[in-house]
């Protein structure tokens, strides 16, 4: 391949593919993350597939992770560059946390400071290849928020990231409440994980449900959605379609 | 391996409209509050215009994440002028500095599309119109944004004076008293949301007069 050339023809370096050491397009991707708010906090949801391009490489990645003591996060995405931003975060709140003046870094400041790191890599044309979903409870106070690859950021009662975006979040806004209970919230996040594992391809039955609270984070054990593929418009989808396949 | 993306872009449009309108002694900044990706919305209920000054706002549509590096920029460059001055920057001072600083990344631009609008030193209602690298223009009433093909000529219609070459230029200024522009800017949203898919969920009017900041909302087509 003569990569080389290439780039020295090309008017815009900073375009070039051939020599730049960037994320191009991602390898290992994990898919949708959906969160949100319920009475006590925030809930949030995640299957644990690793997608290598279509192939289902790997089964256990676990793709929402507390951070300090008021945030969780969850990732969409290249799953080195969550791991890489796991890195920047645990030594955001170390050093944070040698000040040692009582104060800790709630779900506001870390989402602004993921919004900033997003940015910036966008900046430096080499995106971190991820959408990120930032919850968290301080002082009474919740939070939940995303940033997308490119710095995209926001605030509402429920996100989600990728496909959740087209399949969860028209479900969220017609069932989600303010004070949606703790059942009814996991209730809500696994009729939306149904409907992803129905029609999200990369989506694997085998799943984690996360909590925070003022009292914390809890991440539950990995575990599977009852599935029901009998429904009719599932066993002959063309009837009504003649001459499709 | 195939490659399955679309090449990676540093941009996105986020959508949104944006409108001001200055009197002689009134200025109302308008937007709403849909934020959209493509055909997704992303929230119903995003924030557009920034107070930039006591007497300067702006309403930004575009790329987001530009508009949001855009405020902070200026946010901090208004900071730095209070520690240096001991007072707020004026409306026309502050359409200045936003135009550097568009165009100080002309050849990386904010994809940002503003109109800025507050009151001038004697209290008289200004409006200043960008593209995203800086190039601007006082005048009397502007519309940016996805919306503003339906509501630039509406607000021709309604608000433009004679031609200059007909009269003497009259004062940028349009002549509508402080509840007809309230009046006026909601009904061109109202109209906008019809036609427009980047346009809808609520509108966020910010008023700018002798007694202060005033805000009003006004709920708009959620489709």
């Amino acid at each position: 391949m003569n990569l080389m050339d290439s780039s020295h023809s090309n008017p815009m370096s900073l375009c070039s593919q051939a020599d730049s050491q960037r994320t191009l397009y991602p390898y290992v991707t994990g898919t949708s993350v959906i969160g949100v708010k319920y009475k006590d906090g925030i809930l949030m949801a995640a299957d644990m597939g690793g997608s290598y391009g279509s192939t289902l490489r790997y089964k256990s990645v676990e793709r929402m992770k507390p951070i300090g003591k008021h945030s969780l996060l969850g990732a969409s995405g290249e799953i080195s560059d969550f791991q890489e931003i796991l890195h920047y975060l645990d030594e955001l709140i170390l050093y944070d946390n040698m000040w040692d003046d009582g104060n800790s870094l709630g779900p506001k400041e870390v989402h602004s400071y993921l919004t900033r790191v997003m940015y910036n890599r966008r900046n430096k044309f080499n995106p971190l290849w991820n959408s990120l979903v930032l919850g968290g409870v301080k002082n009474g106070q919740k939070y939940l928020g995303t940033v997308s690859m490119i710095g995209v950021h926001f605030e509402d009662n429920h996100v989600a990231t990728g496909f959740g975006n087209h399949l969860a979040r028209p479900i969220l806004r017609d069932e989600w409440h303010e004070d949606l209970s703790f059942e009814d919230g996991v209730k809500l996040l696994e009729k939306c994980m149904r409907v992803l594992l129905y029609r999200d391809r990369s989506a694997v039955n085998k799943l984690q449900i996360a909590k925070i609270t003022e009292e914390g984070v809890t991440i539950s054990q990995p575990y599977s959605l009852k599935t029901f593929w009998g429904f009719s418009a599932f066993q002959n989808p063309t009837v009504g379609a003649e001459g499709s396949w | 391996m195939t490659k399955q993306q679309a090449n990676w872009s540093p941009y996105d449009n986020n959508g949104g409209s944006c409108v001001a309108i200055a009197g002689a002694d009134y200025c109302v900044i308008a937007a709403d509050t849909r934020m959209s990706t493509g055909y997704n919305i992303l929230t119903r209920d995003y924030s557009k215009i920034c107070k930039l000054a006591d007497k300067c706002v702006m309403a930004s549509s575009g790329f987001q994440a530009d508009v949001r590096a855009l405020q902070k920029h200026l946010a901090a460059r208004h900071l730095i002028y209070q520690h240096q001055h001991n007072k707020q920057m004026s409306c026309p001072a502050m359409a200045q500095l936003l135009s550097n600083t568009l165009y100080y990344k002309r050849f990386f631009p904010y994809y940002s599309f503003n109109v800025l609008g507050g009151l001038d030193n004697e209290g008289k209602g200004c409006v200043f119109t960008y593209d995203a690298v800086g190039s601007y223009e006082k005048v009397g009433y502007s519309s940016q944004g996805s919306g503003s093909t339906l509501i630039m000529p509406f607000l021709d219609n309604q608000l433009k004076s004679p031609s200059p070459l007909l009269l003497p230029a009259l004062d940028a200024v349009t002549p509508l008293s402080e509840p007809e522009a309230v009046d006026l800017v909601k009904t061109v949203f109202a109209s906008a949301t019809e036609r427009d898919i980047y346009t809808g969920d609520k509108l966020e009017i910010v008023i700018l007069n002798a007694s202060g900041i005033r805000r009003e909302y006004m709920d708009l087509r959620k489709d």
